[in-house]
């Protein structure tokens, strides 16, 4: 989240778009309802079906499932052409007023750049016109053709509501009435807050759908107001806390990143990563890229990581692409891969197309299994019938099942949707030999390195010399490893407003993440983390809930990062001139010296307004981008694209270029994509609100409110298909089928696409073959093995089935 | 003495006048219908605070589960899809339990002393030590609430969470609900909360947004706030004018000495068939049908 779940509360309007926060996030759900009952907000739902957020709505609006930038984007081209922008704000903090290079083109579906073969662009002309002195060209008059607002409205002129409405099936007034609604909020004391979750990440333009978003809270001027922001619903209790601990291929802790395996020169790694600014004076914050990477190196490395060895540089693995885990799953079907540990996670269940997830698996010499339950994946081997027919005897994949602790059996932080590291005290002892993760990764890893010791190996350094100082060797405490991603002096560092003075001594604790060196003076094994546990204490136990703000700033509460923010970009809910453009939401101001308020300001502290900072302090040209210059995997301004099985079997926008032409999709898999013809209607899969993913069917009482599979289905299609409500059908994908109750239901009602009637069938995805609930089909049978092209996500949302009496 | 939360103003079948030197606070659960989103918090709360467990049972096509109330679930969430005018798509969803009426039908028809009460903040609860399983409390139920339990022959219901309440607490569903769609309260507050929901809905367009506090039954102590006050039975049947069913007044009045009567007479038939010709046993088999049935 930009902002956070209190936050909420003070929005002039919700837009639930590309999630269901009633029905996947309940207990975050009561701040819509405190914004409803308190500031007289309104609530718009916008879905492909009417769910509970929608029962709970001022207004609901159909949308066809992965049409959502055409949505967005035609949303954008309404307020271009009624002028329901910002301004002001438009013209100082976002980049409306760059210069872009002159041979960036779009026409038929394709950015310049297109590189058929490879499936990817070539993202050069995707930038800025540069000045002779190194800077970027503007025009604040906004006229050149060549800015990208004029470039951004041509883009978007396309997106008439017409248009809009014959992509998603959206009726027109209702989209207009929508966009009515959210224009409103374009004055400057008007704010509206969008909440989404998986409904937008999950399609194979996932990204791009956010980013549109993120452009129309831009373009109102939504961006670091108190109520307003765009807002990630996490779909894990620390799902934030994997992604900011950097647990996927190309990340390092803190959103540093990986080296490319042609990065293999230390200093052009960093150069690469701490750019200069673009524009005059502004602060262009990865500068600081150096610190943090060296801190993070003094932390994993110790005394072996030295200014002469590049911190250690070296010992980095070299990424030749993404092995996310689509990539893994198709090395591991190629029987590239001997074994696979698998650590919380179920993958048989949570990944697309499971025969070739199970096909995969069974390709395995050994697999391991570290979770608190039986999981259909450490059950992969066996056959359950209908549900999992498998031959054991086939599968000579060894089995190692390591029972671990559940969140409620251990201490530690989790880290939620607003950013907030929250303590929290274990609730009960764990059962029988059940083991924290810690300690299972310690017993692993202490192992490894014994190996290492006695038979050396091809590369025993980085492991041998890995800093393994903790108490109990074989069990890091959760406040050992707080305290290391913290970070601390590794010697007495000085004030550098005043050399006679130390900011810390050596061995204290870092107070956040400013005190950070560059020279190997200090080690922090998390830079966004800096501040959680400081020689104060556990900043992240705090339970301070005084709200001098009435705003819901509550910084004595928790620890969130970076430096304790509760806000992002807050820099932004001020005017030029340093005053909040409404009184109402001031949460920082410029007081005349430095800038001040409820909320710790997302800026240089003593850079006064007219030294002419923009609030985006990350950019390196300090607005926030429009145009998202090579940032993108498949073009700076987001297009709509079809879902890979579409059920109108063409983009009406460009009929050559269909879907994303930069997604993630492997060759076997293409093959396994079905067509309209022969699978005719949308499918969709979700969560109920009585469940929790696949884990709560071991749980009595959720499986008493929710006990068996079922499908969503309109009642038009019901009709036409002789399907009873309560009656068991079949839904069939083009990579196998799952049977289930059908729920006939008035909330899916068809919609009419490139005139064409598309019904949706939706799949909630809950059940499986192991646990108390009555056993079911896992739902990702159906779903397709193809990806977003940025982050890789696998497209759940949008695929296509049949369904017939079962 | 009880606390004075537990203090009695009525009891089933009893003549005895009840104690009224204390003047409890009358409570109310207020069930705001416009917050509701349907997570069913409150069904998984009651069922942990009371310690019941109803069967994992089947999906019967609707997002409905447990189907129907039972003397395991104390609460279900009723939902309805329903369009009030043409297009206009509504799902209203009713948290459906007992009502705890001020004059309750169950309470007067049960034959049983002390197995209904009703205490002087308004609860209307079972005492199931009491109950003789007769099921005419079902009958005097006007929202057909109670539930005969198949293992003890006892009729179960919501309590309000009287054991919570007694000492402070509110009922375990107003605790866990995310939403505030749940309130508990004097039934004064509970009212003026209610006016001022009532007040924003119609704002937001539901011009025939109100209170459900029926007279029939002299008012309730669950009292719902509705979109749609004029029409009740959009909520999944809820009853536009609840009465206590008239049987139960012909109980309460001439016919309940004549059935007392005969009631004696019955059971000192029964005595003399046990002492003639032993137990009634029914055999297993008859059994089973009869569940199956």
């Amino acid at each position: 989240m930009t902002n956070h779940w209190v936050d909420i509360k003070n929005a002039n309007l919700v837009l639930i778009m590309g999630g269901n926060a009633a029905e996947a996030h309940p207990c975050g759900f009561k701040w819509v309802t405190e914004a409803k009952a308190h500031n007289n907000a309104k609530l718009v739902v916008v879905d492909p079906r009417f769910n509970r957020s929608a029962a709970v709505a001022d207004y609901y609006a159909p949308i066809r499932t992965g049409t959502d930038i055409a949505f967005l984007g035609g949303l954008i081209n309404y307020l271009l052409a009624n002028d329901k922008i910002q301004h002001e704000y438009v013209k100082h903090y976002t980049n409306a007023a760059f210069l872009v290079n002159e041979n960036y083109t779009f026409a038929e579906g394709l950015f310049s750049g297109y590189d058929a073969e490879h499936r990817k662009y070539d993202k050069s002309t995707w930038s800025y016109a540069m000045q002779p002195d190194g800077y970027a060209a503007v025009d604040e008059t906004l006229q050149n053709p060549r800015c990208v607002f004029n470039l951004m409205k041509q883009h978007y002129a396309r997106y008439t509501p017409e248009v809009v409405s014959n992509i998603c099936g959206t009726p027109k007034e209702q989209f207009l009435k929508v966009c009515g609604m959210i224009a409103e909020t374009s004055a400057p004391d008007k704010t509206m807050t969008i909440m989404y979750a998986l409904g937008w990440t999950q399609h194979t333009v996932g990204s791009q759908m956010i980013r549109t978003a993120a452009m129309v809270q831009l373009l109102l001027g939504n961006v670091g107001m108190a109520g307003g922001g765009v807002n990630a619903l996490r779909g894990h209790s620390n799902i934030q806390g994997l992604t900011d601990l950097g647990l996927l291929t190309n990340q390092l802790p803190g959103y540093l990143t990986v080296p490319g395996e042609k990065e293999t020169v230390y200093e052009e790694y960093l150069a690469q990563r701490s750019l200069k600014p673009t524009r005059p004076g502004q602060m262009s914050y990865w500068q600081n890229y150096p610190k943090f990477f060296v801190s993070l190196m003094k932390a994993w490395y110790g005394k072996a990581a030295t200014k002469e060895n590049n911190f250690c540089y070296d010992w980095l693995p070299k990424l030749d692409k993404m092995h996310d885990v689509l990539q893994v799953f198709e090395d591991m079907h190629q029987g590239k891969m001997n074994g696979y540990f698998c650590q919380g996670f179920n993958p048989l269940a949570s990944f697309p197309n499971k025969a070739k997830i199970g096909g995969a698996l069974a390709k395995l010499k050994y697999l391991v299994v570290i979770d608190p339950l039986a999981t259909e994946t450490s059950e992969f081997w066996q056959n359950f019938g209908e549900y999992n027919d498998v031959d054991p005897a086939q599968i000579q994949t060894e089995v190692f099942r390591l029972p671990a602790t559940c969140f409620a059996e251990e201490d530690g932080a989790l880290v939620n949707s607003s950013r907030w590291l929250q303590w929290h005290w274990k609730g009960a002892e764990p059962p029988g030999d059940a083991k924290g993760d810690a300690e299972i990764m310690a017993g692993l890893y202490l192992r490894l390195r014994d190996f290492y010791r006695k038979e050396g190996g091809a590369f025993p350094d980085p492991i041998l010399n890995l800093t393994w100082d903790y108490a109990i060797l074989d069990r890091p405490s959760p406040e050992e490893l707080a305290k290391e991603y913290n970070g601390r002096a590794l010697a007495d560092i000085p004030d550098p407003k005043d050399p006679t003075k130390m900011l810390l001594k050596a061995g204290q604790q870092l107070d956040g993440f400013a005190q950070i060196q560059d020279d190997g003076s200090t080690a922090c094994g998390c830079w966004l983390f800096a501040g959680a546990w400081t020689e104060k204490g556990n900043m992240m136990a705090r339970r301070d809930n005084a709200d001098p703000s009435g705003l819901g700033e509550t910084l004595g509460w928790a620890f969130a990062w970076p430096a304790n923010r509760r806000i992002l970009y807050n820099r932004a809910s001020c005017d030029p001139a340093g005053k909040p453009w409404d009184p109402k939401r001031a949460i920082v101001h410029w007081n005349g010296s430095k800038w001040t308020g409820f909320d710790v300001p997302d800026f240089k502290p003593d850079s006064a307004p007219d030294q002419g900072m923009e609030p985006f302090i990350m950019q390196p040209e300090g607005v926030a981008r429009l145009f998202a210059l090579d940032m993108m995997a498949e073009g700076p301004f987001p297009e709509h694209y079809e879902p890979f099985e579409t059920p109108i079997g063409t983009n009406p926008l460009h009929p050559k270029v269909v879907s994303n032409p930069a997604a993630r999709v492997f060759k076997d898999d293409l093959a396994q994509f079905g067509t309209a013809k022969e699978f005719p209607y949308a499918g969709t899969t979700y969560r109920l609100t009585e469940h929790f993913h696949f884990w709560t069917k071991h749980a009595v009482i959720n499986s008493v409110l929710q006990p068996q599979q079922f499908v969503e289905v309109g009642e038009e299609l019901a009709k036409e298909k002789g399907i009873q409500d309560g009656a068991l059908v079949k839904v069939r994908s083009k990579r196998g089928y799952i049977k289930a109750v059908a729920v006939v239901t008035k909330r899916i009602k068809p919609l009419m696409v490139n005139g064409k009637k598309v019904h949706t069938v939706g799949v909630p995805l809950h059940w499986g073959f192991k646990g108390v609930a009555k056993n079911g089909y896992l739902a990702n049978t159906l779903t397709p093995f193809v990806g977003d092209a940025n982050t890789q996500t696998p497209e759940y949302k949008s695929f296509l089935v049949d369904i017939e009496k079962a | 003495m009880a606390l004075q939360s537990l203090d009695i103003e009525r009891r089933s079948a009893t003549t005895t006048p009840s104690p009224s030197v204390r003047e409890p606070m009358k409570v109310a659960k207020l069930i705001d219908i416009s917050k509701c989103i349907g997570c069913k918090a409150c069904q998984a709360a009651c069922m942990e605070w009371n310690d019941v467990r109803d069967s994992i049972g089947i999906c019967e096509g609707v997002y409905d589960n447990p189907m129907d109330l039972s003397a395991d679930s104390w609460t279900v969430m009723r939902f309805s899809e329903v369009e009030p005018e043409p297009g206009k798509l509504e799902w209203l969803i009713r948290k459906d339990g007992c009502m705890h009426c001020a004059d309750p039908g169950c309470l007067k028809a049960c034959p049983s002393p002390g197995a209904i009460v009703q205490y002087a903040n308004g609860i209307v609860d079972f005492h199931e030590g009491n109950c003789i399983g007769c099921g005419y409390c079902i009958t005097g139920c006007p929202f057909n609430v109670p539930r005969l339990s198949k293992k003890d022959n006892k009729a179960y219901k919501c309590t309000l969470c009287s054991d919570r309440v007694a000492v402070g607490m509110e009922p375990a569903c107003i605790k866990s609900c995310p939403t505030g769609a749940l309130l508990f309260g004097s039934k004064d507050d509970m009212t003026r909360h209610a006016e001022k929901r009532i007040t924003d809905l119609k704002a937001r367009g539901f011009e025939n947004a109100g209170l459900y506090d029926p007279k029939g039954v002299g008012g309730t102590h669950v009292m719902y706030v509705l979109q749609h006050a004029d029409k009740p039975q959009l909520y999944h049947g809820l009853p536009k004018d609840p009465q206590i069913s008239p049987l139960v007044s012909l109980w309460k009045g001439m016919a309940k000495p004549i059935m007392g009567i005969g009631l004696g007479l019955v059971a000192l038939a029964g005595f003399f068939h046990y002492v003639t010709a032993g137990p009634n046993e029914a055999n297993e088999t008859e059994e089973d049908e009869k569940e199956e049935q």
